[in-house]
């Protein structure tokens, strides 16, 4: 039953994820036109894209390039999926970081200079945010006394009250993991140039859309992770995860895009220091 | 009771081979040949090349892309990038330097793939035609969909160019059916 009952969550987060992230991917686009006041594309337009990509031509310039993407979606579901199974937040970490990795060693196999530069800005991004990810991770564990997901859910009061600053630090993870302005070094979605697609330079046609749809993964574990910070009730999910993603839409819109050492230095000065004071006031309380 | 228990088994589960197991294969197929035509008109990236062009064209193409005429509602997206762009805009002559380029760019493009030659350079040539150096225009090199006349195009001409190409798409898709 136990069993039966995980098969079903896997399937229902493996179908539900992609579309909830589309039409929030969506809803994105839609309000950073209003804000250039512009009209926009359609509220489905990511599906589009998505598909349209599918229906493309497969155009590989080697065959690791597709062994490292296929890596990379299924790790990235991989990690959502454990999320949803209540695992380990450290296992979950390291899937994470696994697939992050592939998409760079992707990027890394092709010899154009275009993906290389991409992919050693993709590498200093994640530098930047994964000893940050880790730390609210170990800040989750000294409010629960556990890293497993379920433990979360035990403590009767949201993980807000006890990590307000750490909020704020994943609220750092998440611009760069949404490739959002001032952090969308590595690749841009609005790239004119191939120096600013970056790491997706290289990847092209039905391998491309393989990688967006694993993109989607990697935003859906992000954003599920806010939602984490307020866990006792839906209403009060749903309302960090709408607060993160105005914020993010609002930053994205009134930035522009920094170099790499602006980024290492700035997140690392204000995300660790804001991480280790809340974890500071946690120890001392 | 063996025999009404055989002949009501076959029919739950269709054999590979029989015409009905065909049909709804077919029909899925279909329905995902629908989906991803349906995509692919709605999401048209563009991949703009300057082809020794003076400018004017290149002007009014990038106009398309302001919150003015925002082309983004149809879903159409300026790539730099040959490997993700659906539609190759083309503005300008082609000369002998500049047409290996051009047609790799064009090489370098998955299919399905639409090209739009703008302004009267990239038609013919232009003014220039008669010049030593000069090839003439884009579909001496590459295969072109739609032209858009004009000296220089206007951006609405432009749109209405792009927009063109999408039902070539369309077109191609049939043409790709039938030749199936």
């Amino acid at each position: 039953m136990m069993l039966l009952y995980n098969i079903l969550i896997i399937i229902a987060v493996l179908l539900l994820t992609p579309i909830a992230v589309g039409l929030i991917l969506g809803i994105d686009r839609k309000i950073t036109a209003k804000c250039q006041s512009r009209k926009g594309p359609p509220l489905l337009q990511p599906f589009f894209d998505l598909f349209k990509l599918f229906g493309k031509e497969h155009v590989i310039t080697n065959r690791w390039q597709y062994f490292c993407t296929y890596i990379y979606l299924v790790s990235a579901q991989l990690a959502i999926v454990l999320l949803f199974l209540g695992a380990d937040l450290l296992l979950i970490f390291f899937v994470q970081a696994s697939c992050a990795v592939f998409l760079v060693i992707g990027a890394m196999a092709v010899p154009s200079p275009y993906s290389q530069i991409g992919a050693h800005r993709e590498l200093l991004q994640v530098l930047t945010y994964e000893p940050l990810l880790i730390l609210i991770i170990i800040g989750i564990y000294m409010t629960t006394g556990s890293f497993m997901v379920d433990a979360v859910f035990a403590v009767n009061r949201p993980l807000l009250y006890d990590l307000p600053l750490m909020i704020v630090v994943l609220g750092y993870v998440l611009t760069i993991k949404l490739r959002k302005s001032p952090f969308d070094i590595a690749s841009s979605h609005h790239a004119h140039q191939e120096i600013v697609r970056g790491v997706h330079t290289e990847f092209a046609g039905g391998n491309f859309g393989i990688v967006e749809l694993a993109h989607w993964y990697e935003i859906g574990l992000a954003l599920c992770l806010c939602m984490l910070f307020w866990a006792t009730s839906i209403w009060g999910a749903l309302a960090v995860l709408a607060i993160a993603f105005f914020l993010e839409i609002l930053v994205d819109n009134i930035s522009a895009r920094m170099t790499w050492s602006w980024m290492l230095f700035h997140v690392w000065l204000v995300g660790f220091t804001l991480a280790a004071i809340n974890l500071i006031w946690l120890y001392m309380r | 009771m063996d025999e009404t228990v055989k002949n009501t088994k076959p029919q739950k589960r269709l054999k590979p081979s029989s015409d009905a197991f065909k049909q709804v294969r077919e029909a899925k197929i279909g329905l995902i040949r629908k989906l991803i035509a349906k995509a692919r008109i709605k999401s048209p990236w563009l991949l703009h090349f300057d082809c020794g062009s003076c400018n004017g064209c290149d002007i009014e193409t990038l106009a398309c892309l302001t919150p003015v005429y925002d082309i983004e509602r149809f879903g159409i997206i300026n790539v730099g990038n040959p490997k993700h762009a659906d539609i190759l805009l083309v503005t300008g002559t082609v000369n002998h330097r500049n047409k290996k380029v051009l047609k790799k760019l064009y090489d370098q493009m998955p299919d399905p793939k639409v090209v739009v030659a703008i302004g009267a350079c990239a038609l013919s040539g232009g003014i220039f035609r008669e010049c030593d150096n000069v090839v003439g225009g884009v579909d001496r090199v590459i295969p072109v969909d739609v032209f858009v006349p004009g000296c220089p195009g206007k951006p609405e001409a432009i749109i209405d160019g792009v927009i063109l190409g999408l039902q070539k798409f369309v077109q191609k898709q049939k043409g790709a059916k039938d030749g199936d």
